[in-house]
């Protein structure tokens, strides 16, 4: 009966070399920028092509804070990406009280339109948006980007935590209610306890989207200095214009992702059921 | 009579709870549209500040649609998508079922496929740009030596070569993310169904027909759905590797380029306008395809 036969080898050492191609295909062209990063300008433009430097040259993690300003590309997507989160989290989690637990007239038209907005596509509001930031006074500061970023983090982190919220059972919140205890605090001391796996779900996955916001980034900074980091990573001059500085892209590249990826192996789980329940549930 | 007054008092504390929500989002959604659509019936100069505009009718949309520049995006942008979206679902599908088969390496698979994920877009761009390069690029190196091709290809100055290889990269970090959802979506299925099949003598293809994909395609759907409303959007990847050459050039590329570069802000948000309204047909198929449940 559990007699292999030799199509079950041919399939086992198949299934094998698909998934080695697969895990070099995915993994090698962030092994490429570890490996551009550590290299001179001689090595990186040498033939036959360099695979390992022979002597790492580790100035050009150095030399991406010395000649770029990345120190600054660095705090000021963190401070951006940081409190758009948290801006988002406060109010969104109010907003999924409202649709996850309450039944009210209105409710349909207002998801849809949080929806609609979650699907946006933003270079339609690009126009709008710079008048407005103009207007307040705000070009070219972190306020901004925080407020446009707004656009696309809460509809979204409310989107999330609406899921999370309606898994909570109803019987919680009505004995809150039932007791007398004020909305806010039934959301404060009741459910947010229980939300905490969806705030940190939405909370991770707004950080991520604000952190690689592009356009927005582009448009609304113009010097170095208040560039967030996409957009200092794409704009790298180097001393030459014909010349791109190659070792110091890949540096900084290598810079962001390592923490981001760390993030994101560590809360695996916690994302694919954040992208999931909101795919699934739509 | 409590009842009532009870749920009424209920519904004003759920728009108390949702004001905060709408009012930010009537602040950077609702109110930059409607000024995005007043600006695109006039003729404005961003680079002068403070802005000063003149009426213009439908001149900007009239010019739009004869701009043959712009339905080059439009067609490009239809390229990316269209084969963007169709070979990350079948790859991802594919890739999905791979890693499905073997349970003890999927913690590692699925570390490997989150790799693309978590990188940044510009990032992404930036390093595949490097491997790309005409000279110096690791890519023609590769295919050298495994003799795939004997002269270097320029991978993204050639322009029929160009629009492939920027999809290629969105291929590169996309696919993981969908395989990575259509696992999740696998893993509900149950074994149970595959064993009954094994009895009854089915084939794999037909397992695969009669289980797999049917119990699939809501995910699937969802999944694709998404993809392609994103792709319609592109802009980050194209942006960073090819600028804007006409022969990649994005409908979202052109926009801004029209936007901010020339600095006509008029004919910009008419062009934004247009982007809007395609896509937004899109989404209203979605919507009504998938009957978006609130409850």
């Amino acid at each position: 009966m559990k007699k292999k036969t030799a199509g079950f080898y041919v399939n086992w050492v198949v299934i094998r070399v698909l998934m080695l191609v697969l895990f070099i295909y995915l993994v090698f062209p962030f092994f490429w920028a570890i490996s551009s990063s550590l290299k001179s300008q001689t090595q990186l433009f040498e033939t036959p092509t360099v695979y390992w430097p022979s002597h790492p040259r580790w100035k050009n993690y150095l030399e991406v804070f010395t000649i770029q300003p990345f120190a600054h590309n660095l705090l000021n997507s963190a401070v951006v990406a940081g409190f758009t989160t948290l801006v988002a989290l406060a109010i969104g989690s109010f907003a999924a009280y409202a649709l996850g637990k309450y039944r009210f007239r209105g409710k349909r038209p207002v998801y849809y339109t949080i929806l609609g907005v979650s699907v946006f596509p933003q270079i339609s509001i690009l126009g709008g948006m710079f008048t407005l930031v103009r207007a307040i006074g705000i070009y070219n500061t972190w306020w901004a980007l925080i407020l446009s970023y707004m656009i696309f983090t809460l509809p979204f982190t409310i989107w999330i935590l609406t899921s999370f919220v309606r898994e909570i059972p109803g019987e919680l919140e009505e004995a809150a209610v039932m007791d007398g205890a004020s909305p806010l605090r039934t959301l404060w001391s009741i459910l947010l306890p229980v939300m905490a796996p969806g705030l940190v779900t939405a909370g991770l996955l707004a950080f991520i989207g604000a952190w690689n916001e592009f356009l927005f980034a582009l448009t609304f900074t113009v010097d170095n200095q208040s560039r967030t980091v996409p957009v200092a990573i794409a704009l790298f001059a180097g001393s030459s214009p014909h010349e791109l500085p190659w070792a110091q892209i890949m540096a900084a590249s290598v810079i962001v992702t390592i923490p981001l990826l760390v993030l994101v192996l560590v809360f695996q789980n916690r994302i694919i059921a954040g992208l999931t329940a909101g795919a699934v549930k739509g | 009579m409590k009842a009532s007054t009870f749920g009424a008092r209920r519904a004003r504390t759920a728009w108390y709870l949702l004001s905060a929500s709408l009012a930010v989002l009537a602040l950077v959604a609702g109110y930059p549209l409607i000024r995005t659509i007043g600006l695109s019936f006039t003729h404005t100069n961003i680079l002068q500040y403070p802005l000063t505009s003149t009426p213009a009718g439908f001149q900007n949309f009239v010019q739009v649609v004869h701009d043959p520049a712009w339905w080059r995006s439009v067609q490009n942008t239809v390229v990316f998508t269209v084969f963007s979206v169709s070979i990350e679902t079948v790859f991802g599908l594919g890739v999905a079922m791979l890693v499905n088969t073997n349970l003890r390496i999927k913690g590692v698979m699925r570390a490997a496929m989150l790799t693309p994920w978590a990188i940044l877009t510009v990032v992404s761009a930036q390093m595949w740009r490097w491997m790309y390069n005409d000279v110096f690029g690791v890519l023609n190196d590769i295919l050298k030596r495994l003799h795939i091709i004997h002269t270097s290809i320029s991978w993204l100055t050639e322009p029929a070569i160009a629009l492939p290889a920027v999809i290629a990269v969105d291929v590169w970090k996309t696919t993981p993310f969908m395989a990575l959802l259509l696992l999740a979506g696998l893993q509900t299925i149950p074994g149970e169904l595959y064993e009954a099949a094994v009895v009854d003598g089915s084939s794999k293809w037909q397992q695969f027909v009669r289980i797999t994909f049917p119990l699939l395609r809501p995910a699937l759907l969802v999944a694709l759905i998404f993809r392609t409303l994103d792709a319609l959007r592109v802009f980050d990847v194209i942006y960073v590797m090819t600028g804007t050459v006409p022969s990649t050039m994005s409908m979202s590329v052109y926009a801004r380029q029209q936007l901010v570069d020339f600095g006509k802000l008029g004919y910009g948000s008419a062009v934004t306008i247009l982007i809007l309204l395609i896509i937004g047909i899109f989404t209203a198929a979605y919507m009504v395809s998938l009957r978006v449940e609130v409850d």
